[in-house]
């Protein structure tokens, strides 16, 4: 038979076979290059913002930007640490108050609710996974701020006026958290019962099981739920900037005003226009979060893996 | 103090309740504060959400905000069409026959990278964009802007979803001799309730965002006027009416983000029904 040339006539769409097979050619062209966008999209980012911080990188090395403390764009001095400093500063703090909470409310989820209790409880933490960021803002501006300037900052004997970077970990905290519990949720709910139920068998307490079993075994994903929570609060721009205060100097103290990189972006926007080794070096500052974040996806996905192996079950 | 075994299973199962109902107590009270306070303001004057701003409406709060939520409209709706196509299809390609395993992996880890993106970032990158091509920012750059930050969103739930769809609904397919093409459009319809509830679920991640239209859609104060003309959204306007000195803009700060607010939680709720009536369309699902 001549199988093969009835194909290829047929496949100039005169037939019923003939319009399928066209359908299917021109559909892998298009999901090719679907998929191929997401490639192109990333590159296009990357080289774009790269390309556009060269003339700061002309002027400026790279461990001079970091390391320098003197941010005055009106007279051309560039330097980031204060924006790295504070932004390191609310990272670390926000990550203390939610983490914990978050694997523990992640285990309530998984391991204590039942029934009713558990969806609504869950359904509760969707819905503040998704609330628009600058209505926390905006909340805190309300409620926690009067709490941090009124009661918190004298009570350690500081002056602070509630904005700050404490607030803003604070806040930050709460918009992180949800997001860390739903992925927790998942990898804990992802182990099969014969883990608990062998466990349970052999007379350990639900705590030792869940302490020495369960937690080990959803390691390598509740870890990588804390990296990318670490993500969110790092590269977080509205809440910083409605809470920081921004002023562009090292932090004193924690409960001190400050600006982290993000913020840099937002409060010296009015002047991008006009000089354009400012608008170069505030791209610098995009093309740097953007790097921050790979090499945290790198490092989680090795890390993820060793751990894997290391933990398995 | 020394705990035995029992006593200290105890005392953590009351921590891990304590945690969860610290997290629904701080849901409660923000969602709380914000109905209660933004209500307040809309109740006494809905009007404020569909009359056009005055021409001093940053300073004296003249009219009210009609002018961010079409905006909020006309970004969010057009991005969330143009990303869904492509979120679909981007998923379709990693979890079907079209691609190999090794490139699905790579652009996978692409896509991973991308979700992780800050969105701040999207917003310097379309700004850029627009800076070299000589334009102006308008209604049109933050319709990208939101779109580039919707597509790893909605590919993602969409890829979860395609994933969880049986395999059986893929080998049934091809054993009646379907095409790539054919296969791939039952397996969507197979994971229609998990892809309609991301692309909602996209939608509201959109609606909520501040950062990426910051830059890009011009921050205007008056309607819109065309697709290259300066926009604004609600979240861009909450965050500069928040700053200002005026009591009364602020306050017109709560019924906006009250608005924004009920439109989001509309949105959750809309995905979860949808998602239930979609179930039908699923092997195994549930027949209503």
């Amino acid at each position: 038979m001549t199988g093969s040339t009835e194909t290829e006539s047929a496949a100039d769409g005169s037939s019923r076979l003939g319009r399928r097979l066209l359908a299917e050619r021109l559909s892998g062209y298009w999901f090719g290059g679907a998929g191929y966008f997401a490639v192109a999209l990333f590159a296009l980012i990357v080289l774009t913002l790269l390309y556009q911080s060269l003339p700061l990188l002309a002027e400026y090395s790279v461990v001079q930007a970091l390391t320098s403390s003197n941010w005055d764009p009106a007279h051309n001095e560039f330097g980031f640490l204060p924006a790295i400093v504070g932004t390191v500063y609310v990272t670390l703090l926000s990550m203390a108050m939610g983490t914990p909470i978050a694997i523990l409310a992640a285990i309530y989820i998984a391991e204590y609710a039942e029934g009713r209790t558990k969806t609504i409880v869950s359904s509760f933490i969707d819905v503040l996974a998704a609330i628009p960021s600058v209505i926390f803002g905006l909340v805190a501006l309300l409620v926690v701020v009067p709490f941090v300037g009124d009661y918190l900052a004298p009570a350690v004997g500081s002056d602070a006026t509630g904005l700050g970077i404490f607030t803003v970990s604070l806040v930050m905290a709460i918009v992180v958290t949800p997001f860390m519990i739903s992925l927790a949720v998942e990898s804990l709910e992802a182990l099969p019962d014969e883990l608990r139920e062998s466990s349970l068998g052999v007379g350990a307490t639900k705590w030792e099981t869940i302490r020495s079993v369960l937690l080990r075994a959803a390691g390598p994903g509740i870890f990588s739920a804390v990296l990318l929570g670490f993500g969110r609060v790092f590269g977080a721009t509205i809440v910083p900037a409605m809470l920081i205060g921004g002023q562009t100097q090292l932090p004193e103290s924690p409960l001190a005003t400050g600006q982290t990189l993000p913020t840099l972006i937002v409060n010296d926007f009015g002047e991008l226009m006009s000089l354009p080794l400012t608008q170069s070096a505030l791209i610098f500052v995009g093309l740097l979060l953007v790097v921050v974040v790979w090499l945290f996806n790198f490092g989680a996905m090795v890390v993820r893996r060793r751990l894997r192996r290391r933990w398995q079950y | 103090m020394v705990l035995d075994r029992y006593a200290r299973q105890r005392l953590f199962g009351w921590l891990a309740r304590g945690a969860a109902a610290l997290v629904v107590a701080v849901m409660v009270l923000v969602v709380a504060v914000t109905i209660y306070r933004g209500g307040r303001v809309f109740i006494t004057d809905p009007a404020i959400a569909v009359t056009p701003p005055g021409s001093r409406y940053m300073l004296e709060a003249e009219g009210g905000f009609f002018h961010a939520v079409l905006g909020s409209v006309f970004i969010v709706g057009p991005a969330t069409v143009v990303s869904a196509i492509l979120a679909v299809s981007t998923a379709i390609y990693l979890q079907s026959d079209y691609s190999s395993e090794r490139f699905s992996e790579t652009v996978n880890m692409f896509l991973n990278v991308l979700w992780g993106t800050p969105p701040i970032v999207y917003g310097v990158f379309v700004l850029t964009v627009i800076i070299a091509v000589g334009a102006q920012t308008s209604l049109f750059f933050g319709i990208v802007a939101i779109a580039i930050f919707q597509y790893p969103i909605m590919t993602r739930y969409t890829d979860e979803a395609l994933r969880a769809a049986p395999d059986t609904v893929r080998e049934a397919t091809y054993g009646l001799g379907a095409t790539r093409f054919e296969t791939a459009l039952i397996t969507v319809r197979a994971a229609l309730p998990g892809i309609v509830a991301g692309i909602v679920m996209g939608f509201a991640r959109g609606i909520g965002d501040a950062a990426t239209v910051l830059f890009t859609a011009g921050r205007s104060t008056n309607m819109p006027a065309g697709p290259f003309e300066p926009a604004t959204t609600l979240p861009v306007l909450i965050f500069d009416q928040a700053m200002s000195f005026n009591a009364e803009v602020r306050s017109h700060a709560y019924a906006a983000s009250f608005v924004l607010i009920v439109a989001v939680l509309g949105l959750i709720l809309a995905s979860k029904l949808l998602a239930g009536r979609y179930a039908r369309f699923a092997p195994g699902g549930r027949h209503s």
